[in-house]
């Protein structure tokens, strides 16, 4: 009898018919794509055709040339320094910004808004912009980069600061706030400690950011290893350029392992 | 040794003469539409044990936060330690709650810290600063409070291992040492041992109760356990439907009431 009555019903329909906005909406989504694929004039014939150059620009890079190898290591380090100053200081400065960004930690909802709309501006406003601006500030050289690495390491992570301290667990912060701790106190023992294995991560991954950004800023004249690529590529010595290249996915490369080891060891609890 | 005591070797407390240390005055609270408090009122002595019962969403934990602001109140007045804890804010309200204990059913340990910068914290009742966040930059005589706090639930062996490493009865025995580090007056403890196996939860009451008198500190605590509450309690307090229904020295409770606090919560399950 139950397998008659399990015959009878009918099946679950394997998809939701969509409402007429939602399909709408879907449809405009489709529109925008293929749009934006003309917009952006995306045609295969000029890859093919053009594949025959970058052929030929590969051939020109090969063997890479090793005669400016020890300036060079001396610019990768540069890049290296850069990347890790800015995202140091960036995050010391990401850290208080990002509790006056929580809806639960601001002291009043304008400091809120005000902590919000600072880390939006500096997360919306590319890296290299940055990097134009604090040149023309305080002139050519490394201390550019690291300021436009300062604010977009801000940009970055006083975000997810933010959203892990809004994540943290309720119950020791109202044990805290129960005996009487000040609000700066709950945040201290209760928040940050709670929310310190994502902050990790997040800095981990800023500090990769960073080193890849601080690679780019050199071809404004911020400092670092890029203006030496640049170089290259203009007086088309690809020799030299493929060893800039070489040396640069090295670094990122070491600095990506080195940040993977050091996440599994934070997120897996690890203790000394 | 501490985890061995139990209130009956203990001297009784006996409510001085004077303002209760407790007095909360129609004291009304609804989330949304739901009445959870409907004009409770209740004095606790000094010195007074008082068992809070009745069935879950009865009021009992809303009326502990209630007690200490930890939630708002719609109508009412709470006085606690001669202060009107209604009318307060900011510094006087913590300068309230550093002389209250408030012992919570998960414990709320800071489960990445060690069990002696979770003691430690206690000290924020008193005071502010970098010196009380971490036990590396405590000076020595907090750091020997806190252990002499853990000491007294036989827990200083365990300062430094980190509270998500310790049994669900540890961890509450490092919640009441935190309370103790308060230099409490009085101490709110909500369901403390609701999360531990019955024999943890034994263990841990005992002890709690006995610190409790011993000190001869007014102690409020809820409970689905009659037992525990006839054992540590001076006097029953039943509440139901966000009123309270039974108010009664232990000496002089009838069972049958008590039991009539569950009764509808039963049917219903």
């Amino acid at each position: 009898m139950a397998e008659a009555t399990l015959r009878a019903r009918p099946l679950p329909a394997r998809m939701d018919r969509p409402s007429p906005l939602a399909f709408a909406l879907w449809a405009a989504a489709l529109a925008l794509v293929v749009s934006s694929l003309m917009g952006a004039e995306v045609s295969v014939q000029k890859l093919v055709d053009g594949l025959p150059r970058l052929a030929s620009i590969f051939e020109r890079m090969f063997p890479p040339d090793l005669v400016r190898l020890e300036p060079l290591l001396w610019r990768l380090l540069e890049t290296f320094q850069m990347a890790l100053a800015g995202t140091f200081i960036g995050t010391l400065l990401s850290l208080p910004l990002a509790v006056l960004a929580t809806a639960r930690h601001s002291p009043h909802p304008v400091v809120y808004y005000l902590a919000r709309g600072l880390i939006s501006l500096f997360r919306t406003v590319p890296d290299l912009i940055w990097a134009l601006l604090f040149v023309i500030a305080v002139g050519l050289g490394p201390f550019a980069g690291t300021l436009a690495l300062v604010v977009d390491t801000i940009g970055f992570s006083a975000k997810f600061f933010a959203e892990a301290m809004e994540e943290a667990d309720e119950g020791p912060q109202e044990a805290l706030r129960a005996l009487g701790a000040r609000p700066l106190g709950v945040v201290a023992c209760a928040v940050i400690p709670d929310a310190l294995p994502s902050m990790i991560n997040t800095t981990l991954f800023a500090l990769e950011k960073a080193v890849r950004s601080s690679v780019v800023l050199g071809l404004v004249g911020a400092g670092g290893i890029g203006i030496e690529l640049k170089v290259a590529m203009d007086m088309f010595q690809y020799d030299q350029a493929a060893t800039i290249i070489i040396l640069v996915f090295l670094l990122v490369l070491a600095v990506e392992r080195v940040s993977s080891w050091a996440r599994t060891r934070v997120l897996l609890g690890h203790q000394p | 040794m501490a985890t061995e005591a139990s209130h009956t070797d203990a001297p009784l407390a006996t409510a001085a003469a004077g303002a209760p240390d407790l007095r909360v005055r129609g004291l009304a609270k609804a989330y949304g539409r739901a009445v959870i408090l409907d004009g409770v009122d209740l004095e606790v002595s000094r010195g007074e044990a008082v068992a809070l019962l009745g069935a879950n969403g009865a009021g009992k934990s809303t009326l502990l936060r209630c007690c200490l602001k930890l939630v708002g109140f719609e109508a009412g007045t709470v006085d606690l330690l001669d202060q009107p804890v209604h009318a307060l804010e900011g510094g006087g309200l913590r300068r309230v709650r550093a002389q209250v204990g408030f012992v919570f059913q998960r414990h709320n340990l800071v489960r990445r810290l060690s069990v002696l910068d979770n003691v430690l914290h206690g000290v924020q009742a008193r005071a502010f600063g970098p010196t009380t966040w971490f036990q590396a930059l405590a000076p020595a005589a907090w750091r020997e409070e806190a252990l002499a706090c853990l000491d007294q639930v036989g827990l200083a062996h365990l300062a430094r291992r980190r509270a998500d490493q310790l049994s669900g009865g540890q961890s509450q025995r490092v919640a009441i040492a935190r309370a103790l580090m308060q230099r409490p007056r009085v101490v709110f403890a909500d369901e403390p041992v609701a999360s531990l196996d019955p024999q943890a939860a034994a263990e841990v009451m005992n002890l709690f109760g006995a610190l409790m008198r011993r000190a001869g500190r007014t102690f409020v605590f809820t409970t689905h356990n009659l037992d525990h509450a006839l054992a540590h309690a001076d006097r029953v307090v039943g509440l139901k439907g966000g009123r309270i229904e039974l108010d009664a020295p232990v000496a002089a409770i009838d069972h049958g009431r008590l039991h009539t606090l569950y009764a509808e919560a039963s049917r219903r399950g």
